[in-house]
Protein backbone atom coordinates (compact mmCIF):
# COMPACT_ATOMS: atom_id res chain seq x y z
CA UNK A 1 0.00 0.00 0.00
CA UNK A 2 1.49 3.30 -0.99
CA UNK A 3 1.21 6.56 1.51
CA UNK A 4 -0.96 7.70 -0.60
CA UNK A 5 -3.64 5.08 -0.45
CA UNK A 6 -2.77 5.07 3.24
CA UNK A 7 -4.09 8.77 3.16
CA UNK A 8 -7.28 8.54 1.49
CA UNK A 9 -8.28 5.75 3.67
CA UNK A 10 -7.86 8.13 6.35
CA UNK A 11 -9.84 10.95 5.05
CA UNK A 12 -12.50 8.46 3.45
CA UNK A 13 -13.18 5.02 5.28
CA UNK A 14 -16.62 3.67 4.99
CA UNK A 15 -15.60 0.69 7.32
CA UNK A 16 -19.44 0.27 9.98
CA UNK A 17 -20.80 2.78 7.98
CA UNK A 18 -24.32 1.93 9.56
CA UNK A 19 -23.09 1.19 12.98
CA UNK A 20 -21.23 4.61 12.77
CA UNK A 21 -24.13 6.28 11.56
CA UNK A 22 -26.29 5.46 14.38
CA UNK A 23 -23.90 7.13 16.73
CA UNK A 24 -24.17 10.55 15.38
CA UNK A 25 -27.84 10.61 14.59
CA UNK A 26 -28.05 13.47 17.42
CA UNK A 27 -24.84 15.48 14.93
CA UNK A 28 -27.30 15.08 12.11
CA UNK A 29 -30.01 16.56 13.81
CA UNK A 30 -27.91 19.23 15.38
CA UNK A 31 -26.40 19.63 11.74
CA UNK A 32 -29.34 20.53 10.46
CA UNK A 33 -30.61 23.01 13.21
CA UNK A 34 -27.08 24.79 12.42
CA UNK A 35 -27.62 24.52 9.17
CA UNK A 36 -30.68 26.71 8.74
CA UNK A 37 -29.64 28.91 11.30
CA UNK A 38 -26.50 29.52 9.42
CA UNK A 39 -27.74 29.95 6.32
CA UNK A 40 -30.26 32.71 7.50
CA UNK A 41 -28.12 34.86 9.66
CA UNK A 42 -25.32 34.52 7.24
CA UNK A 43 -27.82 36.17 4.63
CA UNK A 44 -26.96 39.18 6.79
CA UNK A 45 -23.84 38.84 7.52
CA UNK A 46 -23.21 39.58 3.96
CA UNK A 47 -26.14 42.40 3.91
CA UNK A 48 -24.24 44.32 7.07
CA UNK A 49 -20.87 42.92 6.02
CA UNK A 50 -19.62 41.63 9.28
CA UNK A 51 -17.61 38.26 8.29
CA UNK A 52 -14.95 39.41 10.36
CA UNK A 53 -17.43 40.29 13.41
CA UNK A 54 -18.64 36.89 12.95
CA UNK A 55 -14.71 35.69 13.53
CA UNK A 56 -14.01 38.17 15.79
CA UNK A 57 -16.91 36.63 18.14
CA UNK A 58 -16.14 32.93 17.31
CA UNK A 59 -13.02 33.65 19.58
CA UNK A 60 -14.31 34.82 22.50
CA UNK A 61 -17.07 31.98 21.73
CA UNK A 62 -13.88 29.56 22.20
CA UNK A 63 -12.68 30.96 25.24
CA UNK A 64 -15.76 31.03 26.78
CA UNK A 65 -16.15 27.10 25.71
CA UNK A 66 -12.29 26.53 26.90
CA UNK A 67 -13.85 28.53 30.35
CA UNK A 68 -16.53 26.10 30.70
CA UNK A 69 -14.17 22.96 29.81
CA UNK A 70 -11.49 24.05 32.33
CA UNK A 71 -14.32 24.19 35.18
CA UNK A 72 -16.38 21.11 33.82
CA UNK A 73 -19.18 23.41 33.24
CA UNK A 74 -21.73 23.11 29.99
CA UNK A 75 -19.48 23.65 27.49
CA UNK A 76 -22.37 24.95 25.01
CA UNK A 77 -23.37 27.59 28.06
CA UNK A 78 -19.66 28.91 27.84
CA UNK A 79 -19.72 29.27 24.53
CA UNK A 80 -23.00 31.22 24.27
CA UNK A 81 -21.58 33.20 27.42
CA UNK A 82 -18.32 33.98 25.32
CA UNK A 83 -20.20 34.76 22.24
CA UNK A 84 -22.70 36.87 23.73
CA UNK A 85 -20.32 39.30 25.51
CA UNK A 86 -17.93 39.24 21.45
CA UNK A 87 -21.45 40.40 20.68
CA UNK A 88 -22.61 42.71 22.85
CA UNK A 89 -18.88 44.36 22.95
CA UNK A 90 -18.91 44.87 19.10
CA UNK A 91 -22.60 46.46 19.12
CA UNK A 92 -22.16 48.83 21.56
CA UNK A 93 -18.23 50.24 20.77
CA UNK A 94 -18.55 49.52 17.12
CA UNK A 95 -21.91 50.87 15.88
CA UNK A 96 -20.48 52.95 13.92
CA UNK A 97 -18.61 50.74 10.47
CA UNK A 98 -15.79 52.94 10.80
CA UNK A 99 -14.86 52.41 14.82
CA UNK A 100 -16.74 48.41 13.86
CA UNK A 101 -13.39 46.15 12.44
CA UNK A 102 -10.70 47.85 14.94
CA UNK A 103 -12.94 46.92 17.75
CA UNK A 104 -13.07 43.19 16.83
CA UNK A 105 -9.72 43.24 16.13
CA UNK A 106 -8.58 44.22 19.53
CA UNK A 107 -11.28 41.87 21.35
CA UNK A 108 -10.35 38.84 18.64
CA UNK A 109 -6.60 38.13 20.18
CA UNK A 110 -7.79 39.03 23.71
CA UNK A 111 -10.41 35.82 23.23
CA UNK A 112 -8.02 33.64 21.59
CA UNK A 113 -5.21 34.36 23.98
CA UNK A 114 -7.77 33.82 27.04
CA UNK A 115 -8.95 30.29 25.08
CA UNK A 116 -5.31 29.20 25.12
CA UNK A 117 -4.62 29.88 28.30
CA UNK A 118 -7.64 27.87 29.84
CA UNK A 119 -6.61 25.32 27.76
CA UNK A 120 -3.35 24.95 28.91
CA UNK A 121 -4.48 24.37 32.24
CA UNK A 122 -7.41 22.15 31.36
CA UNK A 123 -5.48 18.27 32.26
CA UNK A 124 -8.30 16.41 30.55
CA UNK A 125 -8.48 14.51 26.85
CA UNK A 126 -6.69 16.51 24.18
CA UNK A 127 -9.26 15.77 21.78
CA UNK A 128 -11.83 18.04 23.61
CA UNK A 129 -9.14 20.75 23.50
CA UNK A 130 -8.67 20.00 19.79
CA UNK A 131 -13.01 19.92 19.15
CA UNK A 132 -13.22 23.42 19.93
CA UNK A 133 -10.86 24.92 17.78
CA UNK A 134 -11.65 22.86 14.73
CA UNK A 135 -14.58 20.90 15.74
CA UNK A 136 -16.59 17.54 16.66
CA UNK A 137 -19.42 15.39 15.67
CA UNK A 138 -19.34 12.52 18.27
CA UNK A 139 -19.89 15.17 20.96
CA UNK A 140 -23.46 15.97 20.91
CA UNK A 141 -24.90 14.29 23.73
CA UNK A 142 -28.23 14.36 24.55
CA UNK A 143 -28.04 17.53 27.43
CA UNK A 144 -25.96 19.67 24.36
CA UNK A 145 -28.62 18.32 22.45
CA UNK A 146 -31.20 20.32 23.74
CA UNK A 147 -29.18 23.45 24.34
CA UNK A 148 -28.24 23.38 20.64
CA UNK A 149 -31.89 23.06 19.72
CA UNK A 150 -33.46 25.65 22.02
CA UNK A 151 -30.76 28.23 20.97
CA UNK A 152 -31.20 27.67 17.46
CA UNK A 153 -35.15 27.98 18.16
CA UNK A 154 -34.32 31.71 19.75
CA UNK A 155 -32.66 32.26 16.93
CA UNK A 156 -34.94 31.44 14.56
CA UNK A 157 -37.92 33.05 16.38
CA UNK A 158 -36.21 36.34 16.75
CA UNK A 159 -35.08 36.56 13.03
CA UNK A 160 -38.58 35.33 11.84
CA UNK A 161 -40.07 38.86 14.09
CA UNK A 162 -37.22 40.98 12.90
CA UNK A 163 -36.30 40.18 9.24
CA UNK A 164 -38.16 42.56 7.32
CA UNK A 165 -37.23 45.58 9.07
CA UNK A 166 -33.46 44.37 9.45
CA UNK A 167 -33.13 43.61 5.70
CA UNK A 168 -34.37 47.05 5.05
CA UNK A 169 -32.36 48.37 7.71
CA UNK A 170 -29.09 46.81 6.20
CA UNK A 171 -30.04 47.84 3.15
CA UNK A 172 -31.08 51.58 2.94
CA UNK A 173 -30.67 52.40 6.69
CA UNK A 174 -30.94 55.95 6.09
CA UNK A 175 -34.45 55.55 4.06
CA UNK A 176 -35.74 52.91 6.87
CA UNK A 177 -34.72 55.33 9.70
CA UNK A 178 -36.90 58.25 7.68
CA UNK A 179 -40.08 55.27 7.84
CA UNK A 180 -39.55 54.78 11.57
CA UNK A 181 -37.65 51.56 11.65
CA UNK A 182 -35.36 51.52 14.67
CA UNK A 183 -32.32 51.19 12.73
CA UNK A 184 -30.17 51.20 15.88
CA UNK A 185 -31.83 49.07 18.25
CA UNK A 186 -32.09 46.31 15.22
CA UNK A 187 -28.34 46.52 15.09
CA UNK A 188 -27.80 45.71 18.20
CA UNK A 189 -30.22 43.07 18.15
CA UNK A 190 -29.04 41.38 15.65
CA UNK A 191 -24.96 41.57 16.79
CA UNK A 192 -26.83 38.93 19.62
CA UNK A 193 -28.52 36.85 17.29
CA UNK A 194 -25.17 36.51 15.55
CA UNK A 195 -23.45 35.81 18.78
CA UNK A 196 -25.52 33.01 19.58
CA UNK A 197 -25.62 30.96 15.58
CA UNK A 198 -21.69 31.55 16.46
CA UNK A 199 -22.04 30.00 19.42
CA UNK A 200 -23.84 26.91 17.72
CA UNK A 201 -21.19 27.27 14.90
CA UNK A 202 -18.89 26.67 17.22
CA UNK A 203 -20.25 23.64 18.53
CA UNK A 204 -19.90 21.46 15.31
CA UNK A 205 -17.36 23.26 13.04
CA UNK A 206 -15.30 25.07 15.72
CA UNK A 207 -13.98 28.15 16.28
CA UNK A 208 -11.53 28.73 13.75
CA UNK A 209 -13.96 27.69 10.93
CA UNK A 210 -17.29 29.25 11.87
CA UNK A 211 -16.92 31.17 8.89
CA UNK A 212 -17.72 28.20 6.26
CA UNK A 213 -21.34 28.34 7.85
CA UNK A 214 -22.30 31.50 8.28
CA UNK A 215 -20.49 33.94 5.43
CA UNK A 216 -19.90 30.99 2.65
CA UNK A 217 -23.30 29.47 1.97
CA UNK A 218 -24.92 33.36 2.10
CA UNK A 219 -22.48 34.97 -0.11
CA UNK A 220 -22.72 31.92 -2.34
CA UNK A 221 -26.27 32.11 -2.60
CA UNK A 222 -25.97 35.79 -3.55
CA UNK A 223 -23.67 35.12 -6.34
CA UNK A 224 -26.85 33.87 -8.25
CA UNK A 225 -30.07 35.41 -7.30
CA UNK A 226 -31.16 38.44 -5.18
CA UNK A 227 -34.78 37.40 -4.37
CA UNK A 228 -35.38 38.12 -1.19
CA UNK A 229 -37.17 34.60 -0.75
CA UNK A 230 -34.76 32.52 -2.64
CA UNK A 231 -31.93 33.65 -1.31
CA UNK A 232 -32.32 33.38 2.05
CA UNK A 233 -33.34 29.62 0.67
CA UNK A 234 -30.78 28.83 -1.12
CA UNK A 235 -28.51 29.91 1.98
CA UNK A 236 -29.76 27.45 3.91
CA UNK A 237 -29.75 24.55 1.58
CA UNK A 238 -26.05 25.41 0.80
CA UNK A 239 -25.39 25.52 4.46
CA UNK A 240 -27.56 22.07 5.59
CA UNK A 241 -25.46 20.63 2.57
CA UNK A 242 -22.17 21.61 3.81
CA UNK A 243 -22.66 20.75 7.00
CA UNK A 244 -24.62 17.26 6.22
CA UNK A 245 -22.37 15.92 4.03
CA UNK A 246 -19.41 17.05 5.73
CA UNK A 247 -20.54 14.96 8.87
CA UNK A 248 -21.11 11.63 6.62
CA UNK A 249 -18.15 11.83 5.34
CA UNK A 250 -16.17 12.58 8.36
CA UNK A 251 -18.07 9.62 9.92
CA UNK A 252 -15.55 6.75 9.18
CA UNK A 253 -12.04 8.89 9.32
CA UNK A 254 -10.00 9.82 12.44
CA UNK A 255 -10.18 13.79 10.50
CA UNK A 256 -11.91 16.38 12.68
CA UNK A 257 -15.57 16.86 10.74
CA UNK A 258 -14.34 20.58 9.68
CA UNK A 259 -12.15 20.04 6.71
CA UNK A 260 -15.18 18.25 4.80
CA UNK A 261 -17.40 20.64 5.31
CA UNK A 262 -15.31 23.46 4.30
CA UNK A 263 -14.12 21.83 1.18
CA UNK A 264 -17.92 21.14 0.55
CA UNK A 265 -18.93 24.65 1.24
CA UNK A 266 -16.45 26.66 -0.75
CA UNK A 267 -16.94 24.03 -3.75
CA UNK A 268 -20.69 25.21 -3.56
CA UNK A 269 -19.10 28.65 -3.77
CA UNK A 270 -17.09 28.46 -6.78
CA UNK A 271 -19.81 26.76 -8.51
CA UNK A 272 -22.50 29.96 -7.49
CA UNK A 273 -19.44 31.88 -8.91
CA UNK A 274 -19.53 30.56 -12.48
CA UNK A 275 -23.62 30.37 -12.29
CA UNK A 276 -23.54 34.21 -11.23
CA UNK A 277 -20.95 35.33 -14.29
CA UNK A 278 -23.85 33.83 -16.18
CA UNK A 279 -26.51 35.78 -14.22
CA UNK A 280 -24.77 39.07 -14.37
CA UNK A 281 -24.70 39.04 -17.76
CA UNK A 282 -28.27 37.96 -18.32
CA UNK A 283 -29.39 40.91 -15.94
CA UNK A 284 -27.35 43.80 -17.54
CA UNK A 285 -28.84 42.17 -20.91
CA UNK A 286 -32.11 42.01 -19.65
CA UNK A 287 -33.17 45.54 -19.58
CA UNK A 288 -35.94 44.96 -22.66
CA UNK A 289 -35.72 49.13 -22.93
CA UNK A 290 -32.93 51.36 -22.80
CA UNK A 291 -33.46 53.60 -19.82
CA UNK A 292 -35.39 56.52 -20.87
CA UNK A 293 -34.35 60.19 -20.24
CA UNK B 1 -48.85 47.87 8.69
CA UNK B 2 -49.14 48.87 5.33
CA UNK B 3 -52.44 49.69 4.26
CA UNK B 4 -52.87 51.63 0.92
CA UNK B 5 -56.47 52.58 0.49
CA UNK B 6 -56.35 54.68 3.39
CA UNK B 7 -53.13 56.76 2.05
CA UNK B 8 -55.63 57.40 -1.04
CA UNK B 9 -58.50 58.23 1.65
CA UNK B 10 -56.41 60.62 3.88
CA UNK B 11 -55.56 62.94 0.88
CA UNK B 12 -59.19 63.56 0.11
CA UNK B 13 -60.16 63.59 3.91
CA UNK B 14 -60.32 67.01 4.42
CA UNK B 15 -61.80 68.96 1.36
CA UNK B 16 -61.71 71.98 3.46
CA UNK B 17 -58.07 72.22 3.82
CA UNK B 18 -57.85 71.90 0.66
CA UNK B 19 -55.11 73.59 -1.22
CA UNK B 20 -53.80 76.49 0.32
CA UNK B 21 -53.43 74.84 3.93
CA UNK B 22 -49.57 74.32 4.68
CA UNK B 23 -47.97 70.96 4.95
CA UNK B 24 -45.33 72.07 6.71
CA UNK B 25 -45.28 75.12 9.03
CA UNK B 26 -42.37 76.80 11.07
CA UNK B 27 -43.26 79.72 13.99
CA UNK B 28 -40.18 81.19 15.41
CA UNK B 29 -38.13 77.85 15.30
CA UNK B 30 -34.65 76.86 16.40
CA UNK B 31 -32.41 74.30 16.03
CA UNK B 32 -29.21 74.52 18.23
CA UNK B 33 -26.32 71.93 19.28
CA UNK B 34 -25.29 73.24 22.49
CA UNK B 35 -23.87 77.43 22.31
CA UNK B 36 -24.03 76.76 18.04
CA UNK B 37 -27.14 78.09 16.85
CA UNK B 38 -27.94 76.79 13.43
CA UNK B 39 -30.68 78.56 12.91
CA UNK B 40 -33.54 80.54 14.16
CA UNK B 41 -36.59 82.43 14.85
CA UNK B 42 -37.55 80.85 11.08
CA UNK B 43 -40.86 81.70 10.35
CA UNK B 44 -42.13 79.26 7.10
CA UNK B 45 -45.24 77.83 5.38
CA UNK B 46 -44.93 75.31 3.11
CA UNK B 47 -48.06 74.67 0.93
CA UNK B 48 -49.08 71.66 -1.39
CA UNK B 49 -47.56 71.76 -4.84
CA UNK B 50 -44.76 73.93 -3.90
CA UNK B 51 -41.00 73.08 -4.64
CA UNK B 52 -38.96 74.95 -1.47
CA UNK B 53 -35.13 74.60 -2.30
CA UNK B 54 -33.53 74.61 1.06
CA UNK B 55 -29.27 75.51 0.47
CA UNK B 56 -26.85 76.38 2.34
CA UNK B 57 -23.56 75.96 2.92
CA UNK B 58 -22.26 72.68 5.19
CA UNK B 59 -22.88 73.03 8.98
CA UNK B 60 -25.70 75.44 8.15
CA UNK B 61 -28.34 72.78 9.55
CA UNK B 62 -29.73 72.17 6.31
CA UNK B 63 -29.45 68.04 7.62
CA UNK B 64 -30.87 69.13 10.68
CA UNK B 65 -33.74 70.96 8.73
CA UNK B 66 -34.50 67.92 7.30
CA UNK B 67 -33.89 65.59 10.55
CA UNK B 68 -36.62 67.61 12.42
CA UNK B 69 -39.28 67.88 9.53
CA UNK B 70 -38.89 63.66 9.88
CA UNK B 71 -39.29 63.71 13.28
CA UNK B 72 -36.07 62.78 14.49
CA UNK B 73 -34.62 65.96 16.29
CA UNK B 74 -37.00 68.10 18.44
CA UNK B 75 -36.50 71.90 17.45
CA UNK B 76 -34.74 73.67 20.60
CA UNK B 77 -37.50 76.50 20.59
CA UNK B 78 -40.48 77.13 18.41
CA UNK B 79 -43.17 75.28 16.84
CA UNK B 80 -43.35 72.86 13.75
CA UNK B 81 -46.21 71.07 12.51
CA UNK B 82 -46.17 68.56 9.56
CA UNK B 83 -49.74 68.21 8.01
CA UNK B 84 -51.09 69.80 10.84
CA UNK B 85 -49.78 67.72 13.65
CA UNK B 86 -46.05 67.61 15.31
CA UNK B 87 -43.46 65.81 13.49
CA UNK B 88 -43.50 62.11 13.95
CA UNK B 89 -41.28 59.47 13.17
CA UNK B 90 -42.03 57.22 10.24
CA UNK B 91 -44.90 59.25 8.72
CA UNK B 92 -46.49 57.46 5.41
CA UNK B 93 -47.26 61.05 4.64
CA UNK B 94 -43.64 61.87 4.21
CA UNK B 95 -41.67 60.31 1.10
CA UNK B 96 -37.87 60.81 1.47
CA UNK B 97 -34.96 60.38 -1.15
CA UNK B 98 -31.44 60.82 0.16
CA UNK B 99 -28.43 60.67 -1.79
CA UNK B 100 -27.38 57.32 -3.55
CA UNK B 101 -24.60 56.73 -2.02
CA UNK B 102 -26.42 55.70 1.74
CA UNK B 103 -28.17 52.56 -0.22
CA UNK B 104 -25.65 50.06 0.79
CA UNK B 105 -23.33 47.79 -1.63
CA UNK B 106 -24.57 44.58 0.21
CA UNK B 107 -28.08 45.24 -0.23
CA UNK B 108 -28.86 42.30 -2.54
CA UNK B 109 -32.55 42.76 -3.14
CA UNK B 110 -33.67 43.98 -6.41
CA UNK B 111 -35.15 47.08 -7.87
CA UNK B 112 -38.92 45.82 -6.57
CA UNK B 113 -37.70 44.86 -3.19
CA UNK B 114 -36.70 48.34 -2.57
CA UNK B 115 -40.12 49.97 -3.78
CA UNK B 116 -42.04 47.52 -1.37
CA UNK B 117 -40.51 48.33 1.47
CA UNK B 118 -41.41 51.87 0.96
CA UNK B 119 -44.39 50.52 1.68
CA UNK B 120 -44.91 48.10 4.32
CA UNK B 121 -40.56 47.67 5.18
CA UNK B 122 -40.99 48.90 8.76
CA UNK B 123 -43.16 46.03 9.78
CA UNK B 124 -42.18 43.30 12.51
CA UNK B 125 -43.58 39.81 11.92
CA UNK B 126 -44.17 38.32 8.53
CA UNK B 127 -45.93 40.20 5.43
CA UNK B 128 -49.58 40.43 4.74
CA UNK B 129 -51.77 42.13 2.00
CA UNK B 130 -48.72 41.20 -0.18
CA UNK B 131 -51.26 41.21 -3.99
CA UNK B 132 -52.39 44.90 -3.20
CA UNK B 133 -49.09 45.57 -1.87
CA UNK B 134 -46.97 43.84 -4.96
CA UNK B 135 -49.55 45.65 -7.91
CA UNK B 136 -48.65 48.84 -6.52
CA UNK B 137 -45.20 48.41 -6.77
CA UNK B 138 -45.72 47.55 -10.33
CA UNK B 139 -47.53 50.96 -10.50
CA UNK B 140 -44.83 52.61 -9.06
CA UNK B 141 -41.85 51.14 -10.78
CA UNK B 142 -44.07 51.29 -14.11
CA UNK B 143 -44.45 55.41 -13.41
CA UNK B 144 -40.75 56.27 -12.70
CA UNK B 145 -39.89 54.24 -15.41
CA UNK B 146 -38.22 51.90 -13.68
CA UNK B 147 -40.30 48.71 -14.89
CA UNK B 148 -37.50 47.44 -17.30
CA UNK B 149 -34.91 46.81 -14.36
CA UNK B 150 -37.63 45.80 -11.76
CA UNK B 151 -35.71 42.77 -11.33
CA UNK B 152 -32.13 43.71 -11.40
CA UNK B 153 -29.85 43.54 -8.37
CA UNK B 154 -29.89 46.84 -7.00
CA UNK B 155 -26.70 46.51 -7.04
CA UNK B 156 -26.02 46.11 -10.45
CA UNK B 157 -27.69 49.32 -11.53
CA UNK B 158 -26.27 52.89 -12.32
CA UNK B 159 -26.46 55.47 -9.57
CA UNK B 160 -28.99 57.25 -11.71
CA UNK B 161 -30.95 54.10 -12.20
CA UNK B 162 -31.05 53.76 -7.86
CA UNK B 163 -32.20 56.78 -7.87
CA UNK B 164 -35.06 56.73 -9.80
CA UNK B 165 -36.30 53.60 -7.71
CA UNK B 166 -35.28 55.36 -4.74
CA UNK B 167 -38.09 58.24 -5.97
CA UNK B 168 -40.88 55.57 -6.69
CA UNK B 169 -40.11 53.85 -3.01
CA UNK B 170 -40.58 57.65 -1.98
CA UNK B 171 -44.15 58.22 -4.16
CA UNK B 172 -44.99 54.59 -3.02
CA UNK B 173 -47.38 55.24 0.11
CA UNK B 174 -48.62 58.52 -1.81
CA UNK B 175 -47.06 60.70 0.30
CA UNK B 176 -48.17 64.60 0.27
CA UNK B 177 -44.64 65.96 0.49
CA UNK B 178 -41.39 64.86 -0.47
CA UNK B 179 -38.49 65.54 1.40
CA UNK B 180 -35.38 65.06 -0.90
CA UNK B 181 -31.87 65.20 0.73
CA UNK B 182 -29.45 66.19 -1.91
CA UNK B 183 -30.66 63.37 -4.16
CA UNK B 184 -28.72 64.81 -7.21
CA UNK B 185 -25.46 63.59 -5.19
CA UNK B 186 -23.08 61.81 -7.48
CA UNK B 187 -25.42 62.00 -10.57
CA UNK B 188 -24.37 63.30 -13.92
CA UNK B 189 -25.94 65.78 -15.26
CA UNK B 190 -28.53 63.59 -17.39
CA UNK B 191 -29.62 61.81 -14.40
CA UNK B 192 -29.80 64.89 -12.30
CA UNK B 193 -32.44 66.07 -14.55
CA UNK B 194 -34.07 62.82 -14.86
CA UNK B 195 -34.83 62.39 -11.14
CA UNK B 196 -35.56 66.29 -10.56
CA UNK B 197 -38.20 65.67 -13.66
CA UNK B 198 -39.91 62.83 -11.98
CA UNK B 199 -39.84 64.67 -8.40
CA UNK B 200 -41.88 67.90 -10.14
CA UNK B 201 -44.04 65.48 -12.29
CA UNK B 202 -45.20 63.91 -8.85
CA UNK B 203 -45.51 67.38 -7.15
CA UNK B 204 -47.36 68.32 -10.60
CA UNK B 205 -49.87 65.49 -10.55
CA UNK B 206 -50.39 65.03 -7.18
CA UNK B 207 -50.00 68.56 -5.80
CA UNK B 208 -46.91 66.99 -3.47
CA UNK B 209 -45.10 69.32 -1.68
CA UNK B 210 -41.65 69.03 -2.38
CA UNK B 211 -38.44 70.03 -0.21
CA UNK B 212 -35.19 69.95 -1.67
CA UNK B 213 -32.16 70.54 0.10
CA UNK B 214 -29.21 70.82 -2.16
CA UNK B 215 -25.72 72.77 -2.19
CA UNK B 216 -26.56 73.17 -6.36
CA UNK B 217 -29.35 75.29 -7.14
CA UNK B 218 -28.91 74.96 -10.91
CA UNK B 219 -30.63 71.56 -11.06
CA UNK B 220 -33.52 72.60 -9.90
CA UNK B 221 -33.76 76.23 -10.52
CA UNK B 222 -35.78 76.40 -13.10
CA UNK B 223 -38.31 74.22 -10.78
CA UNK B 224 -38.22 76.00 -7.64
CA UNK B 225 -40.91 78.39 -6.24
CA UNK B 226 -38.80 79.22 -3.30
CA UNK B 227 -35.81 79.38 -1.84
CA UNK B 228 -35.14 78.78 1.98
CA UNK B 229 -31.18 79.53 2.40
CA UNK B 230 -29.63 78.62 5.68
CA UNK B 231 -26.02 80.29 6.80
CA UNK B 232 -24.42 81.41 9.42
CA UNK B 233 -27.54 80.98 11.98
CA UNK B 234 -29.48 83.05 10.30
CA UNK B 235 -31.69 82.53 6.91
CA UNK B 236 -33.13 83.94 3.83
CA UNK B 237 -36.63 82.69 2.20
CA UNK B 238 -38.27 84.00 -0.88
CA UNK B 239 -38.13 83.42 -4.76
CA UNK B 240 -34.66 82.59 -6.33
CA UNK B 241 -35.18 86.19 -7.89
CA UNK B 242 -35.58 87.76 -4.26
CA UNK B 243 -33.11 85.62 -2.00
CA UNK B 244 -30.39 84.68 -4.74
CA UNK B 245 -28.81 88.17 -4.92
CA UNK B 246 -25.78 90.52 -4.22
CA UNK B 247 -27.27 92.19 -1.52
CA UNK B 248 -29.38 89.37 -0.05
CA UNK B 249 -26.24 86.90 0.37
CA UNK B 250 -23.82 89.92 0.99
CA UNK B 251 -26.30 90.09 4.17
CA UNK B 252 -26.99 86.76 5.12
CA UNK B 253 -23.14 86.29 5.03
CA UNK B 254 -22.03 89.51 6.80
CA UNK B 255 -19.85 89.87 4.08
CA UNK B 256 -19.08 91.18 0.36
CA UNK B 257 -20.27 88.16 -1.82
CA UNK B 258 -21.06 88.58 -5.62
CA UNK B 259 -24.29 86.46 -6.96
CA UNK B 260 -23.28 85.96 -11.18
CA UNK B 261 -26.17 84.82 -13.51
CA UNK B 262 -24.73 83.72 -16.67
CA UNK B 263 -26.84 81.64 -19.35
CA UNK B 264 -29.81 80.85 -16.56
CA UNK B 265 -27.04 79.49 -13.96
CA UNK B 266 -26.20 81.30 -11.14
CA UNK B 267 -22.91 81.41 -9.12
CA UNK B 268 -22.42 82.11 -6.07
CA UNK B 269 -19.33 83.81 -5.74
CA UNK B 270 -17.00 85.12 -2.62
CA UNK B 271 -18.37 83.06 0.26
CA UNK B 272 -16.19 83.49 3.05
CA UNK B 273 -13.53 80.47 3.01
CA UNK B 274 -15.27 78.55 6.75
CA UNK B 275 -18.52 78.26 4.99
CA UNK B 276 -17.85 77.77 1.65
CA UNK B 277 -17.24 74.47 1.57
CA UNK B 278 -19.66 72.87 -0.93
CA UNK B 279 -18.12 74.87 -3.82
CA UNK B 280 -20.49 76.14 -6.49
CA UNK B 281 -19.32 74.59 -9.79
CA UNK B 282 -22.64 73.98 -11.57
CA UNK B 283 -20.34 72.35 -14.44
CA UNK B 284 -18.62 69.68 -12.47
CA UNK B 285 -20.45 66.44 -11.40
CA UNK B 286 -20.29 66.32 -7.68
CA UNK B 287 -18.41 63.17 -7.55
CA UNK B 288 -17.05 62.79 -4.27
CA UNK B 289 -18.57 63.90 -0.48
CA UNK B 290 -16.11 65.19 2.09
Amino acid sequence: MTIADGIWQQIFSFDNYGELLALVRNSLIAGAALGLVGGLVGVFVIRRDLPFAVHGISELSFAGASAALLLGVNIVGGSIVGSLIAAGAIGVLGSRARDRNSVIGTLMPFGLGLGVLFLALYKGRAANKFGILTGQIVAVDTPQMSWLLGTSAVVLVALAVMWRPLTFASADPDVAEARGVPVRGLSFAFMLVLGLAVALSVQIVGALLVLTLLVTPAAAAARITASPVLLPALSVVFAVASIEGGILLALGSSIPISPYVTTISFSIYLACRLVGTYRTRQWGTGRTVPEPG
Amino acid sequence: MASLPRARESRTEDPDRGADAAVISLRGAALAYGERVLWQDLDLDVRPGEFLAVLGPNGSGKTSFVRALLGQRPLSAGTLTVLGRPPSKGSRHIGYIPQQATLSEHAMLRARDLVRFGIDGHGFGPRLRTAAVRRRVDEVLESVGAAAYADVPVGLLSGGEQQRVRVGQAMATDPRILLCDEPLLSLDLHHQRAVTELVDARRRSHNTAVVFVTHEINPVLGLVDRVLYLARGSYRVGTPDEVLTSEAMSQLYGTQVDVVRVRGRITVVGVPDEVAEPPHHPELPHGVRP
